[in-house]
């Protein structure tokens, strides 16, 4: 039973140059309570808020917008831009903390709530300042009590010291925060689906646009919504200033990142690493993040951002964690989840294992998603059952291609002399999920055809003299 | 009993009045009367419904789309184990088809006790410690086949995290304390004006031009 997980986080690597933003608290055994909060980490808690207090809000959000902090999610949006489409006089805004991490992979959200939620209160905290929010909407995945328990106590603390509620430290501001606790469903990480889940209905995207969130989110209101890492930055921007945290990462993407690093590597584990100046390299073999690839194997492929994104190959490796090459490269960092597969890995398998996440999670509204996918993780599973078609790795892609019409970004292949298509793919639906399940067919199909094909021909052949008398059979295997 | 106890129904009033409209308070209230009764009941999901000012058929609706909400009854403790990509990268698949077997139930089976629900899930936000699954939402983390056997061990026979894991049902063990007193500014959307430190930059900016 660990619900105090301890060995996740890799920054016990004590000594590491690598500033520490957001993950500074993750070892210090107190840092979830308001003393820890306040006496641990990068920087003094509750230490900001008073110094944006003093600000105007729109100076604070000009702030946010000169340290172009992205969004954390996986669009990789400036936050202090999106904040700025909010529509001038109308009132209310309402901020909504996405908390409902689900993409498989990643968990660095569930980190920073259980660990430091403070550091993400405070964050709120200055968002609705600048913003000028009145309610905060912090919603926590339904599967995580242990970080709902946190976030609770830590709200309950800030209540009584006066950080959260009426009048805070003495001024005008005022903001409720209402912990709100979502049941189960991946697509509601989308952020119209969240809203949607907010307003206490089914968790299905809505169609956009024209109301993108900024403009008419919950209650048709103007809505922000943050991913928590973004909002987690914060603190450390405000205490250190604008010019210290751009001088770490790139200048278009500056600050770090919290990458969560799993599958086969010696270990694996939550990373804060500076944007661009780190590669998939240095995450996978350096001894202070993954320490090489688990013993006595080599690399096969990896997933740089999430099941959605497309796969990498070992040609990929010497890229920085950098949304831009990567985007360029065919893929995304997404949400900062990187699996690692080794030679041992059965990419039919994985292939399906991914796929059959998206067919499970999609909401429905969109026919060739809610269809698609479904047929996508049928067609999968036969072919690993032995039962596959000759037709089937065509229309494997065909079905993708409905869903997301191609070219599909894929990484570049030297050995066939295929280039990259770059991100984002196209889409036939209203949010990015029934594409997304398309990323691992089109990457292991383009790369390892022959896998494909090898578990489709070993089936048990048909005896000739039966196949010769039932020709029904040839016609059958053209449907699906 | 699957309306809201006396003491339930106090703490659903003070959530709904946490939010600006009432039916945003659907979700945790299906969690609260789940929590009281091990799963969604009709009546239950009706009281959720006069809670929050809808009907029981639009509670109904909310509730289906979510998979932590159980319509019919589960077992004391949900054995979620994940099979996504980096569990099943280190075996999650194989502890599914173990407990499956040792359970004698398929994946969404409760066995015949009533002591345990299989099930097989999405990936649970524990990646770098796969294989990993959850028994009632409570990670146990890096689990062979010995671990799992030991663990259904002690779930059947009330012994060891058996005595540490709430029945199905209940969430956090700790809650956020916001008693209506404490709200600063909730109302309906249409009765909030600008807020005050918005309006007092607002006016020294103009007062400065």
């Amino acid at each position: 039973m660990s619900d105090t997980p301890t060995t996740e986080s890799g920054n016990a690597a004590a000594g590491a140059p690598t500033p520490l933003i957001v993950s500074s608290r993750f070892d210090a055994t107190d840092g979830h309570t308001i003393d820890g909060y306040r006496s641990t980490g990068s920087y003094p808690g509750y230490a900001s808020l008073p110094k944006v207090l003093e600000m105007s809000p729109s100076d604070a959000a000009d702030q946010v917008k000169a340290a172009s902090l992205l969004g954390r999610g996986g669009a990789g949006f400036p936050a202090g831009v999106k904040w700025g489409f909010c529509p001038p006089g109308v009132w209310p805004r309402y901020l909504v903390i996405n908390g409902d991490e689900s993409e498989p992979g990643t968990f660095k959200d569930r980190l920073l709530m259980e660990r430091d939620p403070h550091q993400l209160i405070e964050g709120a905290l200055i968002a609705a300042y600048a913003i000028g929010v009145a309610q905060v909407f912090l919603y926590v995945r339904g599967e995580m009590p242990h970080a709902h328990e946190r976030i609770a106590a830590a709200l309950n603390e800030a209540l009584a010291a006066n950080l959260v509620g009426r009048n805070i430290l003495g001024s005008d501001f005022s903001v409720d925060v209402v912990l709100h606790w979502g049941a189960g469903a991946y697509i509601v990480g989308e952020e119209t689906a969240l809203i949607e889940s907010l307003e206490g209905n089914r968790g299905m995207p809505r169609l956009k646009p024209p109301f993108f969130p900024a403009a008419k989110g919950l209650y048709m209101k103007p809505t922000i919504v943050n991913n928590v890492e973004t909002l987690s930055n914060l603190p450390w921007l405000f205490h250190h200033g604008v010019d210290a945290y751009k001088q770490i990462g790139t200048e278009t993407s500056p600050g770090t990142r919290l990458i969560a690093l799993s599958g086969h590597v010696e270990r694996p584990g939550v990373y804060e690493v500076p944007q661009g100046t780190t590669t998939f390299r240095d995450l996978f073999h350096d001894e202070r993040y993954g320490g090489g690839i688990r013993k006595g194997h080599e690399l096969k492929m990896f997933i740089p951002g999430g099941a959605s994104a497309p796969w990498f190959f070992p040609e990929q490796i010497d890229l920085p964690l950098e949304a831009k090459p990567v985007g360029a490269a065919g893929s995304m960092l997404g949400s900062g989840a990187v699996v690692v597969m080794d030679e041992t890995t059965d990419a039919v398998a994985a292939c399906q294992s991914l796929v059959r996440f998206f067919a499970r999670e999609s909401c429905g509204k969109c026919t060739p998603c809610r269809e698609g996918t479904t047929w996508e993780e049928k067609i999968l599973q036969r072919i690993l059952d032995g039962h596959g078609r000759p037709s089937d790795i065509d229309l494997l892609l065909d079905v993708a291609d409905n869903i997301s019409p191609g070219p599909y970004p894929v990484a570049a292949d030297p050995a066939q002399g295929l280039d990259a298509v770059p991100f984002p793919p196209k889409q036939t639906t209203i949010c990015p999920l029934g594409p997304s399940s398309v990323a691992p067919i089109t990457s292991a199909i383009r790369r390892f055809r022959s896998e494909f094909e090898a578990k489709i021909t070993r089936r048990d052949p048909i005896p000739v003299a039966v196949a010769s008398e039932t020709p029904v059979a040839a016609g059958e295997a053209d449907h699906v | 009993m699957s309306r809201f106890t006396h003491d339930n129904e106090l703490l659903a009033r003070r959530i709904v009045a946490r939010y600006p409209r009432p039916k945003s308070a659907t979700i945790p209230l299906c969690h609260l009367s789940q929590e009281q009764n091990g799963y969604l009941t009709d009546e239950g999901m009706a009281h959720v419904a006069e809670l929050v000012g809808c009907t029981p058929a639009e509670v109904l609706g909310t509730a289906s789309f979510y998979e932590m909400f159980k319509l019919h009854p589960v077992g004391t403790y949900c054995l979620n184990i994940c099979t996504n990509i980096s569990c099943h990268l280190l075996g999650g698949k194989e502890l599914l088809a173990h407990a499956e077997e040792r359970l004698g139930v398929r994946a969404g089976g409760t066995t015949a006790d009533g002591t345990i629900t299989l099930e097989d899930v999405e990936c649970i936000a524990a990646c770098t410690e796969a294989p990993a699954l959850q028994v009632n939402y409570r990670y146990v983390e890096r689990v062979d086949v010995a671990e799992l056997d030991a663990l259904i061990d002690e779930l059947r026979s009330g012994t060891g995290r058996a005595t540490e894991i709430p029945p199905h049902g209940t969430l956090g063990l700790t809650r956020q304390e916001l008693a209506p007193e404490d709200l600063a500014n909730v109302t309906p959307p249409e009765e909030q004006t600008t807020p005050p430190w918005i309006a007092r930059h607002a006016a020294a900016a103009e007062e400065a031009s």
